[in-house]
């Protein structure tokens, strides 16, 4: 497989096309949501334009909360969708101790050059995107979504309480 | 709109031949290289060129032999220095057909925008001193920009807005990225200050019809900057010709290095102006309160200049002139049209700007239908092709035409016909490549 094949698998561009959890409105991605358990951030990759607004909500009664879903609203290319549609499915049920796992070991496997092997137990099908590490110009566009749930999360966590 | 009469093709271009390109090609060292696995195929030369072995040479040897500071100091080397310096100034006025004292060093052309913008700025705040007072703008004053410009020639006009209270105009463009010069003839009016507008466009390739815009600006008594980034390396110009007022332009873009950029300016408005940066070797008489500054061009180069960058920008000027700016200018106007034509027939793309057989540049900016323009250059690089993939510093025109981003091929007097045609090839391939082919083209 060349490392072009490796970094547009299949997966990547299904998820690129089907882009799950992108059901937030446009109307909801301008206004902040002023609610308890739901954190919400915009993301922007000035250099190719790529655009996120992405909503995390916290389920109610949880105790320890996990995480309701995510949805989200953007433009970019097939990385940065199916980052966000991959992300969007992963972290469904996580507990934000979790979340916050998975965005860390994602983060540093996208700055890893290559040289790391995602774990696929904490990653699940965002391990498919490992083949985006070789192509430092596109980590931002694997990150995108990735930045903007980190933000977000944090916001949902401090209002939930 | 000029149109052309023939369209281009291998056969009837005028300018240069492959086979010349060819021989052109040898004098580039970075383009014998190979980029995964394929020999590289170089089409960002809109982004920034290449140098020939001679441009090169001129900066290892004014540093091996001659490297001094300028304008200072009596030993052999500051003279040495100082000629070469000069020397490559009279060359490339030369090029740009103006005096030599009128031709100002900048880092490049957004430094050279920045220059403009600030000294208007400086000339409308505090005690301005004589002639200085006609660049001071002020609330009712007016800066008319237009909707395709580069962000470099926009952002410094609506920050002189911001500080003086000025209003910031601009003049639309059509569906197919032309200038509507109806428009343009309403908007330039008595409280038109300045008139800042691009040659050729970086993304469309468009080349705008400068003598109309200047008679416009005459009429009103509006000053007329001309952002010449993507005119001077690409045709055969003469800014005096032109009539413009101040242009601006940047080295890289011409086979130079980076760093070494020129703003044109008459000499009488030169001379005018308040200088921008200030500091040594722009001054006549300096005393604890004030400072009484040089003539132009001096003026408007405080500190150290780049010197061994404005030597090879002579030797890159050079390097076009011998090769000959209108055979340039023929040649890659018939990659333009074989780029435009060629992208055209291809399912799902659409090019922006001037269609199939009128007049542009020898670039194209293009949208694929369902892939987005990083994964275009994506797999255009896995090809050995480079192009610029983005919104080429020209967002509020990339809104206009209702794209957030496009790929752009952009040649030089150093590209092949085969060159483009490898990259059409690849370029037919990537909708299949990303699964959205057979989808229909939803232009």
């Amino acid at each position: 497989m060349s490392t072009l094949d490796a970094m547009y698998q299949q997966l990547i561009l299904e998820h690129a096309k089907a882009r799950s959890g992108s059901d937030l409105t446009p109307d909801e991605a301008t206004a902040m949501p002023d609610q308890a358990g739901v954190g919400q951030c915009h993301q922007l990759n000035p250099v190719c334009g790529d655009e996120i607004t992405l909503r995390l909500e916290l389920e109610a009664a949880g105790n320890p909360p996990s995480v309701k879903g995510i949805r989200w609203h953007g433009d970019g290319c097939a990385i940065s969708m199916a980052s966000a549609s991959i992300l969007s499915e992963l972290s469904e049920g996580a507990s934000p101790d979790e979340l916050s796992e998975m965005i860390d070991h994602f983060r540093e496997l996208m700055r890893s050059r290559g040289r790391l092997e995602p774990d696929e137990e904490i990653l699940g099908d965002a391990a498919a995107l490992a083949g985006v590490a070789k192509y430092p110009a596109r980590v931002k566009c694997a990150m995108l979504a990735w930045v903007a749930a980190e933000d977000a999360l944090r916001q949902a966590v401090a209002t939930s309480r | 709109m000029v149109m052309v009469s023939t369209p281009a093709t291998a056969d009837t271009q005028v300018g240069l031949s492959d086979v010349e390109v060819l021989r052109i090609r040898n004098d580039f060292p970075v383009l014998d290289q190979e980029v995964n696995g394929r020999p590289l195929v170089y089409l960002d030369s809109g982004a920034t060129s290449q140098n020939p072995r001679s441009v090169l040479e001129a900066e290892q040897e004014f540093y091996e032999r001659r490297n001094a500071a300028v304008h200072r100091g009596a030993h052999h080397l500051a003279v040495q220095a100082t000629d070469a310096f000069e020397d490559a100034r009279a060359t490339v006025a030369g090029f740009v057909g103006v005096a030599e004292d009128e031709l100002v060093w900048t880092a490049n052309a957004t430094a050279g925008l920045n220059l403009l913008a600030y000294a208007f700025s400086n000339a409308s705040v505090g005690a301005v001193r004589g002639d200085a007072a006609r660049f001071a703008l002020g609330p009712g004053d007016e800066v008319l920009v237009t909707e395709m410009e580069h962000h470099a020639n926009l952002i410094p006009w609506q920050e002189l807005c911001r500080r003086t209270g000025a209003t910031l105009k601009f003049i639309p463009v059509d569906d197919d990225g032309a200038l509507r010069l109806e428009e343009a003839a309403r908007l330039v009016t008595g409280r038109t200050k300045v008139l800042a507008f691009t040659h050729a466009s970086n993304v469309l390739g468009t080349i705008n019809p400068v003598s109309e815009l200047v008679g416009l600006a005459r009429e009103a008594g509006a000053l007329v900057v001309l952002d010449a980034c993507q005119s001077v390396p690409h045709l055969p110009l003469d800014f005096k010709a032109l009539d413009v007022d101040f242009a601006v332009f940047s080295g890289h873009k011409m086979l130079a290095p980076t760093g070494i950029g020129g703003v044109y300016g008459r000499r009488e408005l030169l001379n005018a102006m308040p200088p921008f940066l200030t500091g040594g070797s722009m001054i006549t008489t300096v005393t604890m309160e004030k400072a009484e500054y040089l003539p132009a061009p001096q003026r408007f180069e405080a500190g150290t200049q780049p010197i061994s960058q404005a030597v090879a920008l002579a030797a890159a000027a050079s390097y076009l002139r011998e090769t000959g700016m209108e055979r340039i200018a023929g040649w890659e106007a018939s990659l333009g049209q074989r780029l435009v034509t060629g992208l055209s027939a291809i399912d799902g793309v659409r090019v922006v700007g001037p269609g199939a057989g009128v007049e542009r540049l020898g670039l194209a900016a293009f949208d694929v239908a369902g892939v987005h323009a990083h994964d275009v250059g994506q797999y255009l690089d896995s090809m050995g092709i480079a192009v610029r993939v983005g919104h080429h510093c020209a967002q509020p025109l990339h809104r206009r035409l209702g794209l957030t981003a496009t790929t752009r091929a952009s040649t030089y007097l150093y590209n092949t016909t085969d060159e483009v045609d490898l990259l059409l090839e690849a370029v037919a391939q990537v909708r299949p490549y990303f699964g959205v082919a057979g989808a229909g083209a939803s232009k």
